[in-house]
């Protein structure tokens, strides 16, 4: 469903800035398919969800997404079909507006915005619903602004913003790194449930390589702007700690360097 | 001058704090909604007034000059939009590069002259409630001008109150708030950012549109120093409303702060200010407006500290 083929990104071009943040990124994504991203800082781990979230248009390559071509689409018109979590909370939402202003604006991701009424009636009842689910007492304050709420509320109500609408593709960008322990587990264990629920297709960025064994169907180790490991299914949830770590140095000829990734059990 | 004077002078005061509020409620869209210190107004102000006043001087009705005032306003607007959007020059740089061209399209509309003044038999809203009425242009200009602007100030608070609520003001609020989840929530910046800096300076040019008719002349300068008072009204309506109420009150704010902001200078006056230091007066109301958060915070934690 999606296909990344041979992407190139660099920035600073022909300064003493430069950097190849992406160097020929191959991936192709099966309907439901749930891939957890591994790598050091700097791998091009978040560079290649900004390639495809539109952030960043690529230097070469393409990216199709359902047989279509969004290349060269829009950011804003690709979050259409792909729905994004990002590592800090206070970017996912809208702080000075409500709860429910929040999720009406993400129920109208992709669609026409006119000069009807922000909110249509009942809808407020839905949301109450939705929050009623994730389980942190925000069903009775709707009304509430987002900016009052904590970092781990603020990143569960992005994830269910990000689930509304029926998107295509879900990307979460280390969405559980700026949490803490307890709330990261509940926000992850919340990933999953929306991901099964809706049969969402989604792209996992972590530095916890616990969480990348555990977590989804695939596995992709990518270091210097490249993917360099890329396991599935079986063999997938075979994996240790140890296994990632080895194969790490045996394709690079270098150790993890990243005190994060390996300390992250 | 003394007591009686400054009394006198108030009628005055009111019908200018009136005027100048529906470019605060303009400044209010830039600044507070959109996040986006637009200094544009310093020149669409007088955009506004110039075309008002020459449209009326062509014997266009007083409505439809200030529709076009408000057209010529909003194209100001799109100009900053387009230098910001699309050529990604900073707000702040777009804003004077819009601000500073305006004063020669400003002179054009003018005719290359600096002040374009109407007789006060002109058609001007004044002349026009004057005859509604039957009262005198002249001697009622401040009663006229108070009715007049309370009920445009109505309807530019009730447009905002309704379009701020629907799916397209909601994305702009949004664009203000947070760009990259506006944009990762499916909306175009770009065409919010044009809608509410069109909007914003259309509101500024109908306030100079307002002023200049007051005046029965528009004058290329009239517009020096706008984003100061625009801004002072804002904040000091902010101070008095707070973050409490709905967003229509907060409106009502912004028209409050206008008011007192008048009020402060038609008092400063009256008690023998020199005029030349109003602009410096301006300045340092908005700093202490600006700054009584930051030293709030201060006292606050030195009494934290206190107890500790």
């Amino acid at each position: 469903m999606l296909e990344l083929k041979n992407i190139h990104l660099t920035f600073n071009k022909g300064t003493v800035n430069e950097k190849k943040a992406l160097q020929g990124v191959d991936l192709t994504l099966k309907d439901g398919d749930f891939v957890t991203v591994i790598g050091g800082n700097g791998a091009g781990k978040s560079t290649m969800l900004n390639v495809i979230s539109g952030v960043f248009p690529a230097d070469e390559g393409s990216i199709v997404l359902d047989g279509k071509d969004i290349t060269r689409l829009r950011e804003y018109k690709r979050s259409a079909y792909i729905s994004r979590v990002f590592q800090d909370p206070l970017l996912g939402t809208a702080a000075n507006m409500n709860i429910e202003e929040n999720l009406a604006l993400a129920a109208r991701r992709g669609k026409s915005r006119g000069l009807k009424w922000g909110m249509k009636k009942g809808e407020v009842e839905e949301y109450r619903e939705l929050l009623k689910g994730l389980e942190l007492g925000l069903e009775n304050r709707t009304g509430q602004k987002v900016g009052t709420l904590s970092g781990g509320q603020r990143q569960a109500l992005t994830l269910l913003m990000a689930s509304l609408s029926n998107p295509r593709l879900l990307l979460l960008d280390e969405h559980t790194a700026a949490l803490d322990p307890k709330t990261a587990k509940k926000v992850l264990a919340l990933t999953d449930e929306i991901i099964k629920r809706d049969k969402l297709t989604a792209i996992m960025i972590t530095h916890n390589m616990n969480d990348a064994i555990t977590h989804g169907n695939r596995l992709i180790m990518m270091n210097a702007g490249k993917i360099i490991f890329d396991v599935e299914g079986e063999e997938k949830k075979k994996l240790t700690i140890g296994d990632l770590l080895e194969k790490f140095e045996t394709i690079t000829g270098e150790e993890m360097a990243s005190d994060k990734l390996i300390l992250s059990k | 001058m003394n007591i009686i004077d400054i009394v006198r002078a108030l009628p005055g005061g009111l019908a200018q704090g009136l005027m100048w509020a529906v470019l605060a409620l303009g400044v209010y869209v830039s600044y507070k909604i959109l996040d986006f210190a637009d200094l544009s107004v310093d020149g669409s102000l007088a955009t506004g007034g110039a075309v008002a006043i020459i449209s009326i001087e062509a014997g266009l009705p007083a409505l439809l000059a200030m529709l076009f005032a408000f057209l010529a306003g909003a194209l100001a607007g799109a100009l900053t939009a387009t230098l910001n959007t699309k050529l990604k020059i900073p707000p702040i740089l777009s804003g004077i590069l819009t601000m500073s061209a305006l004063y020669s399209i400003n002179m054009h509309i003018l005719r290359e002259k600096p002040n374009v003044s109407v007789p006060s038999s002109a058609s001007t809203y004044n002349g026009m409630f004057a005859k509604l009425f039957s009262l005198s242009v002249i001697d009622d200009k401040n009663v006229l001008t108070i009715i007049s602007c309370v009920i445009a100030i109505a309807a530019v608070i009730a447009i905002m109150y309704w379009f701020f609520g629907t799916e397209i003001g909601s994305a702009v609020r949004a664009t203000g708030c947070n760009e990259k989840m506006a944009k990762a929530q499916g909306i175009n910046t770009d065409m919010t950012k044009y809608i509410a800096l069109m909007m914003s300076n259309g509101l500024a040019a109908l306030s100079g549109a307002l002023i200049a008719q007051y005046n029965f002349s528009a004058d290329v300068n009239m517009a020096t120093g706008t984003i100061v008072i625009g801004l002072a009204s804002v904040v000091i309506g902010e101070l008095i409303v707070g973050n409490r109420f709905s967003f229509w009150v907060k409106l009502l704010g912004v028209v409050l702060g206008s008011m007192i902001y008048r009020l402060i200078f038609t008092i400063a006056v009256g008690l023998g200010m020199n005029t030349n230091d109003l602009k410096l007066i301006a300045s340092i109301i908005i700093v202490i407006t600006l700054c009584v958060p930051t030293i709030k915070a201060k006292i606050a934690g030195r009494k934290k500290n206190a107890r500790t």
